[in-house]
């Protein structure tokens, strides 16, 4: 559980900084850094998680990215994840209204200065909630990582198996454990939410 | 896949085809007799109703789980798509008892799907395979939850480690090592009751864990002699560092042919069949020809173990756990 707790946070902590960086890109005045962005997130959210977990744990190992199995895995899920909340966060850009902007460029500042202190507080606020639903995805996707044999929640109940070949009592404990963490969580998120809500 | 309806047979049972038509249209369940003597073939092995033998050679078809990623036992030819190896080659010859012909005529109607180690429980419970022949230990866990024919193979757990490697001797060796096994097999269990401060990883494939060794993220791979045989030589032909086996074996895999749990009638036909291919020299040749290619040399055949399956009270209770029987 331990395991899957510092996957989930450290991978989370990664794509929201990635993320928001790639829905930067995204809408900002530079076309290069629009297509890498667009690419980015193209790129990787059309392609399954255990592809990509295989791909750079195995693949890119041959041209010498060695990393252990947990930083593989943190990796690959921060990267995957980031692409969804750089869409989400690119929503939530979009979400503030065209006269804030337009207001940070009368007063002089520049395209990161507007986008740092007054667009983005305002988008982030605005899409707590689907964010939320990325990190609640995010505690079940990180499941997968025990095709790298990073013995995380469902890697603990495959043992579990393999040793007392119950498979009912053991993965029905796993599903459980999951809600512990995933129930809690929406409610943290739902909290949040309504603490940083922006009337309009 | 498997209601093909069987036209080969139907062409056989000559004037009962009639019956068998209208029989099939809208059930698969042979509600017919088996074959009278004399109308049909004379190399068509004859079993009593209901029997699965009588079952599979209704159908004219039989599935079987192999491996198809273990070079020896059951490889998947990427030019051919043939899968090949021992484990398939007994398939095959148990496969001809039951439809008759030899073992290559029988192969047309053998079905052979892919199963990892950890499927191969789920496979049988859920009838999505008549047998499982993939390197499957017999031993007491999985005998409450499918029935075994057999051992048709003996088999030693070792370790394979690089060639260059001297610091792995035995399996005491392997403690504070990282060691890397499949995930669901007996080499798992063994490793960790022998080597209790070993580092295990798991992953789903043997190839993955060649993969691992070769890429210097384990020190060793410890699974069945055998298995390890087939790495070592795949290795010698992609290139890359050597790999050896340790020969320090550890303990003793009887293999043998998983089947569907209380079908006492299947598991004394094949192991009927087992002891007729032991003694007749089909089951060297199979060896020769598939895992002798390896360089192993050819063993005694094992002793089949006809044991008695635990009565029907502890049958119920794990049947209720599973609940994968209708």
């Amino acid at each position: 559980m331990r395991t899957t707790v510092a996957l989930t946070v450290l991978s989370f902590a990664a794509a929201l900084v990635v993320g928001t960086a790639v829905a930067a890109c995204r809408v900002s005045p530079v076309p290069p850094l629009r297509w890498a962005g667009a690419l980015w997130v193209e790129l990787v959210r059309n392609t399954p998680l255990s592809v990509l977990l295989l791909l750079f744990f195995f693949g890119f190992t041959k041209l010498g990215v060695v990393y252990p199995a947990f930083t593989s895995a943190v990796i690959v899920l921060s990267a995957y994840t980031s692409a969804f909340i750089a869409e989400t966060v690119r929503a939530g850009i979009n979400a503030v209204a065209g006269g804030q902007a337009e207001a940070a460029r009368a007063l002089g500042l520049t395209f990161g200065q507007s986008l740092a202190t007054v667009v983005l507080p305002q988008a982030l606020r605005t899409v707590v909630a689907p964010l939320g639903g990325l990190f609640i995805a995010l505690i079940k996707n990180s499941s997968l990582a025990s095709l790298l044999s990073v013995v995380d929640l469902a890697g603990v109940a495959d043992r579990l198996n393999t040793a007392t070949a119950r498979p009912i009592p053991v993965f029905l404990g796993a599903a459980a454990a999951y809600l512990l963490l995933t129930i809690p969580s929406g409610v943290a998120i739902a909290f949040v939410e309504r603490r940083v809500a922006i009337k309009r | 896949m498997r209601t093909f309806r069987p036209t080969r047979t139907v062409a056989l049972l000559g004037a009962a085809a009639l019956l068998t038509l209208a029989a099939c249209g809208d059930d698969d369940e042979p509600t017919v007799a088996p074959p009278e003597g004399g109308a049909s073939s004379t190399t068509l092995p004859q079993f009593a109703a209901g029997t699965t033998m009588a079952r599979i050679q209704a159908a004219g078809r039989m599935t079987i789980g192999v491996k198809f990623d273990l070079p020896g036992f059951g490889l998947k030819n990427p030019t051919t798509n043939q899968v090949e190896g021992f484990d398939v080659e007994i398939g095959k010859l148990m496969a001809a008892a039951i439809f008759g012909g030899t073992a290559q005529e029988a192969a047309g109607k053998v079905a052979f799907t892919e199963a990892i180690s950890a499927n191969r429980e789920p496979f049988l419970e859920n009838g999505q395979v008549d047998l499982v022949i993939s390197t499957y230990t017999i031993n007491d866990t999985r005998k409450q939850r499918v029935g075994f024919a057999g051992p048709y193979f003996l088999a030693q757990q070792d370790i394979m480690v690089k060639a260059s490697d001297t610091s792995i001797a035995g399996v005491a060796d392997l403690n504070g090592k990282n060691v890397c096994t499949v995930r669901g097999s007996t080499s798992e269990k063994n490793v960790r009751a022998q080597a209790p401060q070993a580092n295990v990883t798991l992953f789903d494939l043997y190839s993955q864990c060649a993969e691992a060794l070769g890429d210097g993220r384990v020190d060793a791979v410890s699974t069945d002699n055998t298995i390890l045989a087939g790495l070592v030589q795949a290795r010698s032909v992609q290139g890359g560092d050597p790999f050896k086996l340790v020969e320090a074996p550890f303990s003793q895999e009887p293999y043998g042919i998983g089947l569907a749990k209380g079908d006492d009638a299947f598991r004394s036909f094949l192991n009927d069949r087992l002891e007729a291919i032991f003694a007749s020299g089909e089951w060297a040749a199979a060896f020769e020809a598939t895992l002798g290619q390896l360089g192993l040399r050819t063993p005694q055949p094992p002793t089949v173990d006809r044991y008695s399956d635990a009565p029907a009270p502890a049958t119920t209770t794990t049947a209720a756990t599973a609940t994968s029987v209708p």
